[in-house]
Parts: C-alpha cells; sequence; structure tokens
C-alpha cells in the first residue's frame, strides 16, 4: 500500500516539531452490499475508502490530521497538520527505522470479491421466500448481504511496521409480521471474519424462517412485566449483558479518567465466584478478530475477570504509555479518519457446568430471554440498559408466553454478583456494532445459558 | 480547486442515453479538539471528501461511493455503480429526482467568522470549557470530555434529468461531561451549546448544564414501581421526536413498517399534539438548503392538534404513493438517499417547565433516557427505555432517581400527551426540544 521509504519520511517529517511518538495508519477498504426489500433486489452498492492517518503524540499531547491522498505531498502535509501540536522543537534529526512489509495473510478462503454479484444476490431471494412461506401474516421481508475488505498498515517511530488482511462476510434477515394486535419484527443475523466460505454451512433460508417465527410469535405476546425479576438468559443470546455491565468500564482510557465504577477495584472480587470473562481478538473466526489490532499490535487473548475477581484492564498504547505497561491490543479505529481508542474484541463468558434445562426448571417466576439486542452503559455509574427481542415468560419452571420487546436494566457490579447459575452450553452470539465516542467496530460476545438472580424488566404489565 | 458542481456535472455527462445518473460530491473541513487535565488531549483536523454515484437503468438501481474526488476513481466509481444495477430488480418508481420548481429556502448557514478562527481560539474553548467545569462545584472531581468540534461542508448534486443543487453549512459546539463525587457516590453530566459560529456559543451555559445535570443526580435510589405521569426534559423530547420521524417516513408506511400506515386524518395523538419537519428554519441545525437528491427543503406538516396529516417522502417513496417528493432525501456520499427528518418540531406552548411541574404535582421529571435503539420497537410502537431524573413531589421537583425504566408504546404516548412547555429550543441532534407532559408512563424500578 505504501512504500516502506516512503513511510520512514513521512515518520521522520511528523517528529520534526518534537513530538516524541509518531504513526502512520494507512487503510484500503472496500465493501459490497446487496438489499432485498418488499420482494425486491433493491439495490446493490459497493463503496471504497483510502487513505492515512497520522498521529503525532508529545507528552499527554496528541495530534492528529488524515487524507485520502496517499501520494508523498498529500502524507507529508498531513504529517505537518498532526505535528503542529507538539511545539518544544528538537526534533528534525531522528531517524526511524522500519523494515520491510511483511505479507498480511487475508482472513478468507474464498475472496468475497472473486464472488459474482448475481450469486450474492440469489441469496437474498432464497431467503426472502423462505420467510414468506412461514405464513401470509408475514407481511414484509427485508434481507442483506454484505462483504468487506479491509487492508491496513501501521507504521510508528519506534520501528513497528505491521499490515493486516481483514475481511467480514454477513448476513441479516429482518421480518414484519402483521395481526390483531398490530406489527411485529423478528430479526436474524449471523457474520464472520470469513470470506464466501461462511455460507458453505450458513444456511440463509433457515434464517429467514428464524426470522419470520420470530415475528410471528410476538404477534401473541404479552407486554413485558414491569419490575424486578429472576432472568433466565440463553446461550449465545445475551453476551452483550458483559458487553455493557463491565465490558466498557474495564476499557483503562475510561478507568484512567475515573469514569468508570471499576477503577481502582483490580485484584478485588467484583463478580460472583462462577463469572470468568475474557476478551480475545484471536478467536477463530468471530466477527470481532483481527491478526493486529489499529495499533499494530499482534492479537491477544486477555482475562479481565477470573472466578470473580478482576484481573486486568484493557489497554491501547497511550494508557499502556502512561501506565508503564505492555499493550493489551485493543487500540481500534472505525477508519483511518479516526483516533484510535480502547476498544473490546470478543467478549465472553466462559462455560459453567450447569444443565441449560435445569437452570429453568429451577425458576419459578421470571423471564427467559432467547435473544438480546444492543444496551447502553453509564459508565460513571456502572447503570446499563440492554433489550429483548425474543422473550418468554418463566412459570413453574417452564417456559410459557412470549413477551413483547422491553429493556432490561441493572448496576453493572451489582448484576455480576447476582448471576447465581452458569450453564455448560456456551455459545457466541450473532455479530454487532459497537459505538463508543462517536466510532463503530465490529465486536462480538457470547455466553452460556446462565441466570441473574434480581433484573429490572421494563415492561409495561403489573 | 475543482468546484464540487463541476465534478458533480463531470459525472452526469458520461452517462449512457438508456440510463439516470446522479451524482452526490461532498468536501467539508473539520476540527475537534478534546482537553484532559489542563492540556490538549487531542486536536485533529481534516477535510474529508466523497462521491456517490447512482445508475438506475431499466427500474434497476445501482450504486457505488468513493471516499476521494479523483476523477479517473469516479469514472471507476461510475462503471461500478452501472455493473450493481445490472444485478438489481426492476421496480417502476425506481428514480432520480426531476427538477419540481421548487425554490430552495433563503437560508444563511455559513458564518465567515467559522471559517476564519484560528485552531488556537478553537484550543482555548476547549481549555476554558475544562477549566471552567472543575471550578464550578467543589464536588467536580473531573471531566471525562471536554470538547470543540466544528465543520464546514458544501455538497454539490447533479442529475441526467436536470437536477443542479449545490447547499454548504457551517456548524460548531461545545461539548463537556464532568464527573461529581459525594459520599462515595458518583454521577456524570452532560452540557453542550451549538451555533453557527463560535461567538454565538454559550460555554456557560454547557458548564452550567452540564454540572447541575450531575449534581442534582447525587444520592439517587431506584424508585419503586409505578403508573406516572411523567414530565420530559426538552433534550429527551427531542429523542423521542427522532424515533417518531422514522415512523412517519412514507417508505416505512408504503412498506408496511409503520404503526401510522393507513391512518392519515385520524386522531393519532392529543390535542396539544403538532409536529412538523421544517428544515427551512434557520434555527434549526438540520436546515438545509436541498435534500440528498437535490430537491429544495421545504415546511411539512405531519400530525396538527393530534390529527395525522401526513408523510415524509422521498422521490421514489412518493412515486410509489402517487405524491409529490416532500424534499425529505436524506444521507451521506457513502449511502442511497432514504426518507430522513432533519428537523422536527412540536408547536411550543404557553407554560415554562416550572409551572408545567407546579400543574403535575406528583410525578416523575425524566432528565435522560438511555436504550434508545434496543427498547424501542419503531414498527410495534413497543416503548422501553432507561431512566434517570427526579421525583415530583407537592408540585415541586424532589429526590433524585436512577436505574428505572419508563414504558409505554410510542401510539400511547402520542394520545396520552398532557401539555407541551413553552420552552421550545433547535438542539444539535436535528429536532427541536420541548418540555413535554405525558400520563399514565410505566415507571420500573424496584
Amino acid at each position: 500500500m505504501l512504500d516502506p521509504s516512503l513511510v520512514r519520511r513521512v515518520l521522520d517529517s511528523a517528529l520534526r516539531t518534537g513530538g516524541e511518538f509518531a504513526e502512520v495508519f494507512a487503510e484500503d477498504a472496500r465493501n459490497a452490499t446487496a438489499r432485498l426489500d418488499d420482494g425486491r433486489v433493491e439495490e446493490v452498492t459497493s463503496g471504497r475508502s483510502r487513505g492515512a492517518g497520522i498521529r503525532v503524540v508529545d507528552g499527554e499531547t496528541t495530534g492528529f490530521a488524515h487524507t485520502a491522498d496517499l501520494s508523498e505531498r498529500g502524507l507529508m502535509a498531513a504529517a505537518e497538520a498532526a505535528s503542529a501540536v507538539a511545539r518544544r522543537g528538537g526534533g528534525g534529526t531522528r531517524m526511524v527505522a522500519v523494515s520491510s512489509v511483511p505479507e498480511a495473510r487475508p482472513s478468507a478462503a474464498v475472496l468475497p470479491e472473486t464472488i459474482p454479484k448475481a450469486i450474492k444476490v440469489e441469496l437474498l431471494t432464497r431467503a426472502d421466500a423462505a420467510a414468506r412461506g412461514e405464513g401470509s401474516a408475514i407481511r414484509q421481508v427485508t434481507a442483506t448481504y454484505a462483504d468487506s475488505r479491509r487492508r491496513i498498515l501501521v507504521a510508528n517511530s519506534d520501528g513497528l511496521l505491521a499490515t493486516d488482511d481483514q475481511i467480514k462476510t454477513r448476513f441479516a434477515v429482518q421480518a414484519v409480521a402483521s395481526g390483531d394486535t398490530g406489527l411485529q419484527t423478528g430479526r436474524e443475523s449471523q457474520g464472520f471474519s470469513r470470506g464466501f466460505e461462511f455460507f458453505d454451512d450458513y444456511d440463509v433460508e433457515e434464517a429467514g424462517r428464524v426470522a419470520a417465527r420470530r415475528a410471528l410469535t410476538k404477534l401473541n405476546a404479552r407486554p413485558a412485566p414491569s419490575r424486578t425479576l429472576p432472568v433466565v438468559i440463553k446461550n449465545g443470546g445475551g453476551g452483550v449483558l458483559f458487553h455493557e455491565a463491565c465490558g466498557h468500564g474495564l476499557e483503562a482510557d475510561l478507568v484512567g479518567k475515573r469514569a468508570s465504577v471499576f477503577a481502582g477495584r483490580r485484584g478485588q472480587t467484583v463478580a460472583s465466584s462462577l463469572v470468568t470473562l475474557v476478551d480475545d481478538g484471536t478467536m477463530g473466526s468471530e466477527w470481532g478478530m483481527y491478526a493486529i489490532d489499529d495499533e499494530g499490535h499482534a492479537a491477544a487473548r486477555n482475562v479481565l475477570i477470573e472466578d470473580g475477581v478482576l484481573t486486568d484492564y484493557m489497554y491501547d498504547f497511550l494508557r499502556a504509555r502512561s501506565e508503564g505497561r505492555e499493550v493489551s491490543t485493543n487500540g481500534r479505529r472505525q477508519s483511518y479518519r479516526h483516533l484510535p481508542m480502547v476498544r473490546m474484541t470478543n467478549t465472553f463468558l466462559v462455560n459453567g457446568t450447569e444443565d441449560p434445562d435445569e437452570i429453568v426448571r429451577q425458576t419459578p417466576h421470571g423471564v427467559y430471554v432467547a435473544q438480546l439486542g444492543g444496551g447502553e452503559v453509564n459508565t460513571a455509574t456502572g447503570d446499563f440498559v440492554f433489550g429483548m427481542t425474543e422473550a418468554y415468560l418463566i412459570e413453574d419452571g417452564a417456559v410459557t408466553e412470549p413477551l413483547r420487546d422491553a429493556n432490561l436494566i441493572g448496576n453493572g457490579p451489582e448484576v455480576l454478583t447476582l448471576i447465581d447459575v452458569v450453564g455448560n452450553d456456551f455459545a457466541m452470539g450473532p455479530p454487532g456494532t459497537c459505538g463508543k465516542d462517536g466510532q463503530g467496530v465490529p465486536v462480538g460476545d457470547g455466553q452460556p445459558t446462565l441466570r441473574v438472580r434480581a433484573l429490572t424488566v421494563g415492561g409495561t404489565a403489573a | 480547486m475543482t468546484e464540487l458542481s463541476d465534478l458533480a456535472a463531470l459525472v452526469v455527462s458520461r452517462a449512457r442515453p438508456d440510463e439516470e445518473v446522479e451524482a452526490y460530491v461532498t468536501r467539508s473541513r473539520t476540527t475537534n479538539v478534546r482537553a484532559y487535565g489542563g492540556e490538549i488531549e487531542s486536536l485533529s483536523s481534516a477535510e474529508p471528501v466523497g462521491a456517490g454515484i447512482r445508475v438506475v437503468a431499466g427500474g434497476k438501481q445501482g450504486f457505488a461511493w468513493a471516499g476521494t474526488l479523483d476523477e479517473d476513481v469516479l469514472a471507476d466509481t461510475l462503471d461500478e455503480a452501472r455493473d450493481n444495477a445490472s444485478f438489481g430488480q426492476a421496480d417502476r418508481f425506481a428514480g432520480v429526482a426531476h427538477p419540481d420548481g421548487v425554490a430552495p429556502p433563503p437560508l444563511d448557514l455559513v458564518r465567515a467568522e467559522l471559517l476564519e478562527t484560528p485552531t488556537k481560539a478553537k484550543v482555548e474553548l476547549a481549555l476554558d470549557l475544562e477549566r471552567a467545569s472543575l471550578g464550578r462545584d467543589e464536588r467536580v472531581t473531573g471531566v471525562r470530555v471536554a470538547m470543540y468540534s466544528d465543520s464546514y461542508g458544501e455538497v454539490a448534486v447533479a442529475t441526467t434529468t436536470g437536477i443542479e443543487a449545490t447547499t454548504e453549512a457551517g456548524l460548531c459546539y461545545l461539548y463537556v461531561s464532568p464527573l461529581v463525587e459525594e459520599d462515595g457516590d458518583t454521577q456524570i453530566g452532560s452540557g453542550t451549546t451549538a451555533a453557527r459560529a463560535p461567538s454565538d456559543l454559550d460555554p456557560e451555559r454547557a458548564v452550567a448544564d452540564g454540572v447541575g445535570r450531575a449534581v442534582r443526580l447525587l444520592g439517587a435510589v431506584k424508585p419503586p414501581s409505578r403508573r406516572v405521569t411523567v414530565v420530559l426534559d426538552p433534550e429527551v423530547t427531542a429523542e423521542l421526536l427522532s424515533i417518531l420521524g422514522g415512523t412517519l417516513s412514507g417508505d416505512a408506511v408504503l412498506k408496511g413498517r409503520s404503526l401510522f400506515a393507513g391512518r392519515e386524518e385520524e386522531a393519532v395523538a392529543a390535542g396539544p399534539v403538532t409536529l412538523l419537519s421544517d428544515p427551512t428554519d434557520p434555527g434549526a441545525f438540520g436546515a438545509g438548503h436541498v435534500d440528498g437528491e437535490g430537491l429544495a427543503r421545504r415546511r411539512v406538516p405531519l400530525i396538527e392538534g393530534g390529527t395525522l396529516r401526513g408523510f415524509l417522502y422521498d422521490t421514489a417513496s412518493g412515486r410509489r404513493a402517487g405524491r409529490p417528493s416532500t424534499g425529505s432525501a436524506s444521507r451521506t456520499y457513502s449511502s442511497t438517499p432514504g426518507v430522513g427528518a432533519p428537523a422536527l418540531t412540536l408547536t411550543p406552548g404557553t407554560r415554562s417547565q416550572a409551572e408545567l411541574v407546579a400543574a403535575v404535582g406528583d410525578g416523575v421529571y425524566v432528565q435522560e433516557v438511555s436504550g434508545l435503539h434496543s427498547g424501542v420497537n419503531p414498527v410495534s410502537g413497543d416503548f422501553s427505555v432507561g431512566a434517570t431524573g427526579l421525583a415530583i413531589r407537592g408540585g415541586a421537583l424532589a429526590e433524585p432517581f436512577r436505574e428505572a425504566t419508563i414504558a409505554s408504546t410510542l401510539q400511547r404516548i402520542l394520545l396520552d400527551v398532557v401539555e407541551v412547555g413553552a420552552d421550545h429550543e433547535w438542539l444539535p441532534g436535528g429536532a427541536a426540544g420541548v418540555t413535554l407532559v405525558v400520563r399514565d408512563i410505566s415507571l420500573g424500578g424496584a
């Protein structure tokens, strides 16, 4: 993407005003999508974004500029803009050494760009037909196919030079059902850091049927309760609970500003002893995996909470530098137009020992959540919400009537201590996009079936 | 530097006789400064550009975009859009906009001062914001974000059907989120001020709001579950309007994805509710000359005195409905146009927030909501969000609460509106804020 000697000249130039650290992040990203709506393939799109972001760090101050112009002139102009924050002088003579660029291996067996568009489009029509086949109450179906390829090069003044070739493929179906109670929606999505081989073992027709059934089931749903109840969360359906309850609160940038309830609690018991929580950027072909993070460091598996004890926070370069420690490889950015910050990758609760069916049987009354939507957290107080998009009542130890959509609310540090049973059926959930300070990045989450002894369900029923 | 309109025209001139082509090109300038610990935490500057090209041939639509204005890349992008179009399925309503004779509103959305303000002055605004927040109250222990941000953007749209439109706008804002602590309890607040030029910003107010909103939540506890009348803070009302805007999209209505489908001229809301989309109002931060397809922005009445009057349309959804576009196409260069509402506003009432609180007597004041994207289903209307705020007791604001939910349905909320406040104000999110009183809401807590 960029010649190493050019990268070296740009880094030299970026340090000319006296900055202590400089970095070039170059990116060549392409994506392709196809969307079916209202029974028609409405649009097929493709996009390309190519450019570089240059960062200069001086003391606690970061200067940043980005450009779509990857010529020497464009990069030098961005380096000059980024270095304007460092005005101490004394730079200029430092020579940055960078080695030759290692070849990145794409995270795909079958590059999506080699697949004819007609084949991608056909996946949509099959999913649509399958969803509509679930009954005449299915009134609308949207199906989306998306693939992306993101090649990155990261070089910095510490001599690091690394590249990655990140490929992701995703499929989603949303169905709308209509009945006496109005309209209801159902959604099913899956995605991996893989190429088109994803569809070798993913059944798009089943995805259509699942989305349709979720919508149909909710036509008969009753309003969710409005009070505090035991909540059982199905395996693979609720990893977002940990993403919100403590994941964000364990990001070192928020901890460092004391904007997290988990600040100063390393080494302390913060959760039930059943909780071991891991963030793992190396994980198989999961949605949040990568070979290197967006600061050029090899992905890692980090244990955040072990048997209930807070073992460590997640770090990017800047936070690790100010604490004089190693990065945990959680420095990520949405694109070359953004500064990196601490972000999660694939965050999950490790397996427990209980039979999942037994967990429901041992719950006399509560809510069974089969699928959670997104969530949001106030890391300063620890209060977080997350939405249930497929849920049922538990009555006398059995899953019974479906419930309408609602948010659940809890406090992270409290909820972690209220997890009283963990199942042995670990599964990862659907692909997610995590938003923080205006940047979205792909993340994964997962958990076995588990129970929270008390959570507030935000419905309208008594 | 090539004029954007020339670039758009150049792309369109390469159309083949049997196809419609639309070029949407944009260029902007942005600055972002964050202060922390009395120093610049980060200073970012950039001049991002991009182009989105749509081709419609035989009723099939294709689209391609690129984050550059390089002419060779734009030529490739047009070819890519053309190739993509061949894989779509024909829709007789698909197509780019045609000039409709409506003149764009006479708006001046760019102040020279914004473009001329030196970076040093912007840095000072961010540093002052942090300093003033720390000094405002002894309970302020830190500031998570103290930020100055601005952008100036230009857009040109051209089509083979004769659209040749341009628009430009500048905006700057300050945002602060102070942390406060007392007796081991921590709360975080947020304060914002937005304007077309830095000298019109009100940093004092952002600081007062940010600190005040955090301090008054200190000591908050989980409230008991019950049915209550709620008084929504103007910012919460604006978020509610943004969700309602999506349900009033003509596209959602036609595709059976809106709870308002088939309800035109029916009473869908209480009498005090008059809702319109007005991007022609110079005070609106979502104001603009033309929409994402190059048609003039215009005022669109949606609900009048509780009666549903109409929906928002872009060109394609308008054709499907047999109506003209309402100039409501919303987009970026990397997306195709879709129906959006850039400037929703409720017609204000006559009483202040304090008078409304006094009239409610017993209920809750909701300062902030969370989980709007996870707990509100705009198709079914189910509405459930996290809420923090203050109890209302004896007609006055009382003790704070947190870790609660408020729930109803969008349909019920509109019918249960008791009164709209007089404190109407455009907010940077795109909708106008105003205090709103809604009865019979489920408060979920202990």
